[in-house]
C-alpha cells in the first residue's frame, strides 16, 4: 500500500496500472514518491518525464507536471524543460533500453552537461514492453527472445558509462532496498547536476519466465542473495564479484551545473541589461 | 508441394523471410511488427537459415545496417512500424537513391501523439516520397506472397528500388488465419540468387557510393529515379503474372470486385477492403449497382489502371485511413489526379477513416455507399465512425 503522504502524487483515476501484478517499477514509482514528498518537492513544481516502454508509463500515474515522450528522447525533452525553467525539480525515468539502446546518445550527453536532472534508469535486464528482447544490459548467457540460447553481447554497466561520461551523482539499489532507493533518489535530486540512479528492477514476465526467475518473489530473493554494498565489493576480488550487483553511491562530486553556466554566460555576453 | 497452416500476418512474413533465406536482417522490436524479427530470430538461433541477423540498438540503426549490406551485394530484409518507421527516414531517401534493393515488412501502425499502437496509415503515407514501391496488402496471404515477389521486383535491374510490403497492424498482423505456404525450393528458384549492381565489396572495381553531388549532378540523380520508378509496373506485372503461373494467386496492381457495371465505387486499401467488399454484396442484393476498387500499388501510382476501373462511374468514395493535415487526404489526391489527367470528371467523396486503430465496420462502409446512392455529394472532408 502506498504510504499516505504519496497519496496526493497519484493520478487515482488512471488505475488500476498497466503493470503486470508484482512488476518491480511499482516498487521504484513509490521509493520516487516518498523522496520527492520527503524533498518537501511540490507537485506544480516537479516534472516526470520519460520515454517510452513499461517503465516509462511512470508519469501517466502521477499527479504533477508530466510528459511522455518517445522511445530514448526524454532526456533530449527534459533538457530543453530545465533550460526553459531551471527551477523546476525534472525527474527523467527510464527503461535500460530506453535509456542505453535507443537514447544511449542523450544519456551521455546529459551526463556530460551535468544539467540538472535526475535520472532514474529502471534496468530490468530486458525489453519489457514489447516482449522481451535482449538489451544492452541483459547479462552475458541470459535468455531472451532475440536471444533464445543465450545473449552474447557484452553489457554496459550503466553506473560506471555515467561516471565515464560525467554525471555527477551515480549510484545504484535494487528494488529489494526500497529505503535505500528512497535515499539514492533523494541523493540525487539534491544534487544540482546530472544524478543518475541505477534501480535493479525485475520483470518476471519477460526475463524471468526465461531465466529461472518467474515469480516476483524468485526476483527479489535474487537480488537479495546477489547483492554486495561497495564498501564489501571493494575488498572482493574480480572473480568472487562476477554476477554480483554492486550497490551504494559510486559518485558524488561537484561540478558547475549546465542551466547555471548558461545563466552566467549570458548574464556575462549579454550586456547586462 | 505447398502446405497450408494457420498463422498471423507478422508470422507469414518471417516464413516468407525463412524461405528466401536473406544474407542480413537488422532489425529493433516495435509494436505490431515485433513479432517479425523475434520469430525470424528464432529460425536464425535453430539454425534454419543462413542469415546475419544484427539486433541493434536502434530503427535507425537497423535501416543504416541494411542499406549498407544491401550496397554491398547482400540481399537484405527488416520490418518495423510506427515511430520506428519514422526514425528511420533520414535513411529511406537515402536507399532509394543508392538503389538499395531492401524488403520491408512495414505492419502500419499510428504515429503519435497520441501515443497509440493500433493501426492507421500514417506510418507508410509519411514516406510516400521517399523514393520506396509501397505495396499494400488486404490478408495474411497476400503478405506472404508479396514479400516473395518483392525480392524479385526490387532486386530487378530496371527497377533496383526498396520495396514497402505493408498490412495493417494488429488487424492483419496479428490475425490468424489459414494461409498457403510454397515450397522453400519453389521460393528460392523463383527469387533466384541476387546478382548485385556495383556492388561496394567488389574489390577488382571499387565503387564510391554517398558522393556529393550539388547544383551540378543531383538534379540528374534524382530524374533517373524517376525513371527507375516508371519501370516498376511494368516489371511487377512480369513478376506478379510469373506468380500467378506457379501458385495460381493473382495480385494486379489495383483490386477490382464488382465494378465492372458499377454505377458507385469506393476506392479503398489495405484489410478494410473486406468490409467494404461485404457491404458491396449486401448492397448489390438491394438492387445497388456498387463496387470496390483497392489500390494494391501505391507508388509508383498506377494511374491507368485506376482510371480504367473507375471511369464508366457515376460517383466514387475514397476512403483514407491517414489524414493530411492541411490539404485532401493521400488516396484522394491520387485518385483525383488521375482522373483529372486523363480528362475524367466524376464527382467524389473523400472519407477519412479508422484513424488510431478505430474499427471500420461494414455500416461505416454502408453510409458512405448511401452517400453515393443518394447523391449526397461535396468536396469536403467526411469521417466514418468518428465522435463529433
Ligand atoms: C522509435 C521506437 N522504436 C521502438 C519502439 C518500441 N518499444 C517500445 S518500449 C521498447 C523497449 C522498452 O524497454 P525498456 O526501455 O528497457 O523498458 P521496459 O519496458 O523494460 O520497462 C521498445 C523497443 C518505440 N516505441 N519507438
Ligand atoms: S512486462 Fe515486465 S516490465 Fe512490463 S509490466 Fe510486466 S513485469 Fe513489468
Amino acid at each position: 500500500m502506498p504510504r499516505p503522504e504519496v497519496l496526493d502524487w497519484l493520478r487515482k483515476r488512471f488505475f488500476p496500472h498497466m503493470w503486470c501484478p508484482g512488476c518491480g517499477h511499482g516498487i521504484i514509482m513509490h521509493a520516487i514518491l516518498r523522496a520527492l514528498v520527503d524533498s518537501g518537492k511540490k507537485r506544480e513544481e516537479t516534472v516526470i518525464a520519460s520515454g517510452i516502454g513499461c517503465s516509462s508509463r511512470m508519469p501517466g500515474y502521477i499527479d504533477s507536471c508530466t510528459i511522455h515522450t518517445t522511445h530514448g528522447r526524454s532526456l533530449a525533452f527534459a533538457t530543453g524543460i530545465k533550460l526553459a525553467n531551471p527551477e523546476l525539480t525534472i525527474v527523467d525515468v527510464m527503461g535500460d533500453g530506453d535509456c542505453t539502446a535507443i537514447g544511449g546518445n542523450h544519456f551521455i550527453h546529459a551526463c556530460r552537461r551535468n544539467i540538472g536532472i535526475t535520472a532514474v534508469v529502471m534496468n530490468n535486464n530486458i525489453y519489457g514492453m514489447t516482449g522481451g528482447q535482449a538489451s544492452p544490459t541483459t547479462p552475458l548467457g541470459a535468455r531472451a527472445t532475440t536471444a533464445p540460447y543465450g545473449a552474447i553481447d557484452p553489457p554496459f554497466d550503466v553506473c560506471k558509462l555515467a561516471q565515464g561520461a560525467g554525471a555527477t551523482y551515480v549510484a545504484r539499489a535494487t528494488i529489494a532496498q526500497p529505503v535505500l532507493c528512497e535515499q539514492y533518489i533523494k541523493n540525487g535530486i539534491a544534487n544540482k547536476g546530472f544524478s543518475v540512479v541505477e534501480i535493479i528492477s525485475s520483470c518476471h514476465t519477460q526475463f524471468g519466465r526465461k531465466n529461472n526467475r518467474r515469480t516476483p518473489v524468485d526476483n527479489l530473493n535474487y537480488f537479495k542473495n546477489n547483492s554486495v554494498p561497495l564498501a564489501k565489493a571493494q575488498s572482493m576480488s574480480p572473480v568472487d564479484l562476477e554476477g554480483k550487483i554492486v550497490t551504494g553511491e559510486f559518485v558524488k562530486r561537484e561540478a558547475p551545473e549546465y542551466t547555471e553556466l548558461y545563466r552566467s554566460l549570458v548574464e556575462r555576453v549579454g550586456g547586462g541589461k | 508441394m505447398s502446405r497450408k497452416d494457420i498463422t498471423s500476418g507478422n508470422w507469414a512474413v518471417a516464413e516468407a523471410m525463412r524461405q528466401i533465406n536473406p544474407d542480413v536482417v537488422a532489425a529493433y522490436p516495435i509494436t505490431p511488427s515485433t513479432d517479425i524479427p523475434m520469430k525470424f530470430s528464432e529460425f536464425v538461433a535453430d539454425g534454419l537459415v543462413d542469415t546475419n541477423l544484427v539486433t541493434v540498438e536502434s530503427e535507425h540503426s537497423a535501416i543504416s545496417a541494411c542499406l549498407a549490406a544491401a550496397v554491398s551485394g547482400a540481399r537484405v530484409m527488416t520490418a518495423s512500424s510506427a515511430n520506428g518507421v519514422a526514425l528511420m527516414h533520414e535513411i529511406f531517401p537515402i536507399a532509394a537513391s543508392y538503389r538499395a534493393p531492401i524488403v520491408f515488412g512495414l505492419v502500419n501502425r499510428s504515429l503519435g501523439a497520441p501515443i497509440n499502437i493500433h493501426c492507421d496509415h500514417s506510418d507508410s503515407m509519411a514516406e510516400r516520397d521517399s523514393g520506396w514501391i509501397h505495396i499494400y496488402c488486404e490478408d495474411g496471404q497476400e503478405v506472404y506472397d508479396t514479400m516473395i515477389m518483392a525480392v524479385r521486383i526490387a532486386e530487378h535491374k530496371d527497377v533496383l528500388l526498396p520495396v514497402f510490403v505493408c498490412q495493417d497492424g494488429f488487424i492483419t498482423s496479428h490475425c490468424f488465419e489459414p494461409v498457403e505456404f510454397m515450397d522453400d525450393e519453389e521460393v528460392r528458384s523463383f527469387i533466384g540468387e541476387r546478382d548485385p549492381l556495383f556492388p561496394l565489396l567488389d574489390i577488382d572495381n571499387p565503387v564510391a557510393y554517398g558522393s556529393l553531388a550539388l547544383t551540378d549532378y543531383y538534379f540528374e540523380i534524382k530524374r533517373q529515379q524517376v525513371e527507375a520508378m516508371k519501370h516498376v509496373e511494368r516489371v511487377y506485372r512480369e513478376v506478379a503474372g510469373e506468380f500467378a503461373k506457379k501458385t495460381g494467386r493473382d495480385y494486379p496492381v489495383v483490386d477490382t470486385y464488382k465494378t465492372d457495371d458499377a454505377d458507385h465505387i469506393m476506392v479503398i486499401m489495405s484489410s478494410a477492403a473486406g468490409a467494404a467488399k461485404d457491404t458491396v454484396d449486401r448492397l448489390r442484393e438491394k438492387g445497388h449497382k456498387v463496387g470496390c476498387l483497392r489500390i494494391r500499388l501505391f507508388r509508383p501510382f498506377p494511374a491507368k489502371a485506376v482510371v480504367d476501373a473507375l471511369k464508366g462511374a457515376k460517383s466514387i468514395a475514397v476512403l483514407d485511413r491517414a489524414a493530411s493535415l492541411g490539404a485532401p487526404a493521400p488516396l484522394f489526391t491520387e485518385i483525383k489526379g488521375a482522373l483529372y489527367d486523363a480528362g475524367i470528371h466524376i464527382p467524389a467523396n473523400t472519407y477519412v477513416y479508422g484513424l488510431g486503430g478505430r474499427d471500420f465496420f461494414p455500416h461505416n462502409a454502408e453510409e458512405a455507399f448511401m452517400d453515393l446512392i443518394n447523391n449526397n455529394m461535396s468536396p469536403e472532408e467526411r469521417y466514418l465512425g468518428l465522435r463529433e
